[in-house]
């Protein structure tokens, strides 16, 4: 199959009088479509600058990113709904700018609406809303333009723990549901586990791909997909959890 | 609305009670001033002449009013200073939008704005005199001196205090930078809009008085100067009197506007 992401030797550095930092070298990896990528590494290696990258916001010094179908979803850290907005509004900002305002598409977005228990929301401002259904408004505008890929920069970090582990176990069934390509960016490595279906590690800046850890669990072999939090309590979790954390930490 | 408590009763009362004083006060120190003002006149403590008083104020007043003049310096000024208003809002608006877009030019020209917004705009009248002539036109652009240069100044810090993560925002979303004003920066910057705009209506009045101080034929500004050199202090007085209170009215106006947007 092709791939829907593909990085060939991508390489990114910032720019500032006082001189230059090299933030990405190297960075070559592919993501196959259905697939829900983690990637794990260092606070300040680069992980959001290589998110931007894909999604276009920056352009890559060197190498090249390919993306099959055009359609990236971005999920930023913060949820950053607008305040002058309902909350239906804000899940239809994507569609409203990219004009595609289609009465199909507005009962789309308020079937999402419905399904994540947020129907009762939809003229509500956003400061009315825990800061769980806030993430999943936010879900709901990056999914209303139907991404190929979805590109998600610690989309709970802002989350209380508790929180976290619902909305995380929330997102990634949402996401598994509608069959979306996603990449996940953490420096939760348990949240990375418990989501993904491979992980990647990145050293310390510059940052380059130390690992590659393909996650598996035998509860899952029959075709069965456990959530996150079932994940969290299968046997091989901690096993996952130590290798990964002997390749984060070696860094340092 | 369920049943009252007793204590929350007892609160309602205690703020109604210091709405009532605080409103008392505002009339009675109106009412003290006017009297004392009146009283001090006729009792000869104070020169009329000079001071004028509440009383003959309110004759001049109703002689103006019959043959209209006071109703069209009052209407002279006001739409002068309505007219630049519109003016510095459209065009301070503009500008903010333009320097934001342009990185380059903002920088380029941020001394410039600062020196022309500090530079005394009252120093300019006489210039604008020889150069546009003694007309509306000089007044116009006296008031608009006066308040475009902070007003744009301070909606291009407004803009630029958005959050950047709101900007990757619109373009993760694939938006362009007209998307990013329209759906960012202005909505954001309202607020600080409705509250340059209570500043400009204040400077736009300033600059509309001093302009017709030196170039008018009509309005309160020039009935202030044809009133000292006359010695007709009444007239002077009774115009400073509505300037009052046409700041106050113009000044409520914003508020309710502020208001409905918020």
């Amino acid at each position: 199959m092709e791939p829907v992401l593909e990085l060939r030797r991508v390489g990114y550095a910032y720019h500032t009088l006082a001189g230059e930092t090299e933030a990405l070298r190297d960075i070559s990896f592919s993501v196959q479509p259905g697939e829900f990528v983690s990637l794990v590494g260092p606070s300040g290696c680069g992980k959001s600058t290589l998110l931007s990258l894909i999604c276009g916001l920056l352009r890559p010094e060197r190498g090249e990113i390919l993306i099959q179908g055009a359609q990236v979803g971005y999920m930023l850290q913060k949820d950053h709904l607008l305040e002058w907005r309902s909350v239906y509004r804000n899940a239809v900002l994507g569609l409203e700018m990219a004009r595609q305002l289609t009465p199909e598409a507005e009962a789309r977005v308020r079937r999402m609406l419905e399904t994540y228990g947020l129907s009762g929301f939809a003229d509500a401002r956003p400061s009315e809303l825990s800061g769980g259904r806030r993430q999943r408004a936010a879900l709901i505008r990056t999914l209303a333009l139907e991404p190929d890929l979805l590109l998600l920069d610690e989309p709970f970090s802002a989350l209380d723990y508790q929180t976290r582990l619902e909305v995380g176990d929330d997102i990634g069934t949402i996401l598994r549901k509608e069959g979306k390509t996603a990449l996940l960016v953490t420096h939760d490595l348990a949240e990375a586990i418990s989501l993904g279906s491979r992980v990647l590690v990145l050293s310390k800046r510059p940052a380059q791909v130390k690992a590659v850890v393909p996650v598996s669990f035998s509860a899952e072999e029959g075709g069965r997909r456990l959530s996150p939090l079932e994940r969290r309590n299968a046997p091989e979790f901690s096993g996952y959890f130590q290798r990964i954390w002997k390749e984060v930490r070696e860094d340092g | 609305m369920g049943k009252i408590s007793e204590a929350q009763q007892a609160f309602l009362r205690r703020a109604a009670r210091h709405r009532r004083l605080v409103r008392l006060g505002r009339w009675w120190i109106f009412l003290l001033f006017l009297a004392l003002w009146e009283g001090t006149a006729r009792l000869g403590w104070l020169n009329d002449f000079i001071f004028s008083s509440p009383s003959r104020l309110a004759v001049s007043f109703g002689s103006m009013a019959r043959d209209g003049s006071i109703f069209l310096h009052t209407g002279i000024t006001l739409g002068e200073t309505l007219v630049s208003f519109g003016l510095v809002t459209a065009l301070s608006l503009l500008l903010a939008l333009l320097f934001w877009r342009c990185r380059l030019a903002a920088e380029i020209l941020e001394p410039y704005l600062v020196m022309l917004n500090s530079l005394p705009k009252s120093a300019l009248a006489p210039v604008l005199i020889v150069w546009l002539g003694g007309n509306v036109r000089t007044i116009i652009v006296a008031a608009v001196s006066l308040a475009v240069f902070g007003s744009t100044l301070t909606l291009l810090t407004g803009f630029r205090e958005v959050d950047e993560d709101k900007i990757k925002l619109i373009r993760s979303l694939g938006g362009g930078s007209r998307d990013i004003m329209a759906k960012v920066m202005i909505p954001h910057s309202i607020p600080l809009l409705v509250s340059t705009m209570k500043v400009n209506i204040g400077l736009c009045l300033v600059g509309v008085i001093i302009g017709e101080f030196l170039a008018a034929r009509a309005g309160l500004g020039y009935l202030i100067i044809y009133g000292s050199q006359v010695f007709k202090m009444d007239y002077v007085i009774l115009s400073i009197v509505i300037l009052c209170a046409c700041s106050a009215g113009l000044y409520r106006l914003i508020g309710l506007l502020e208001k409905r947007v918020s």
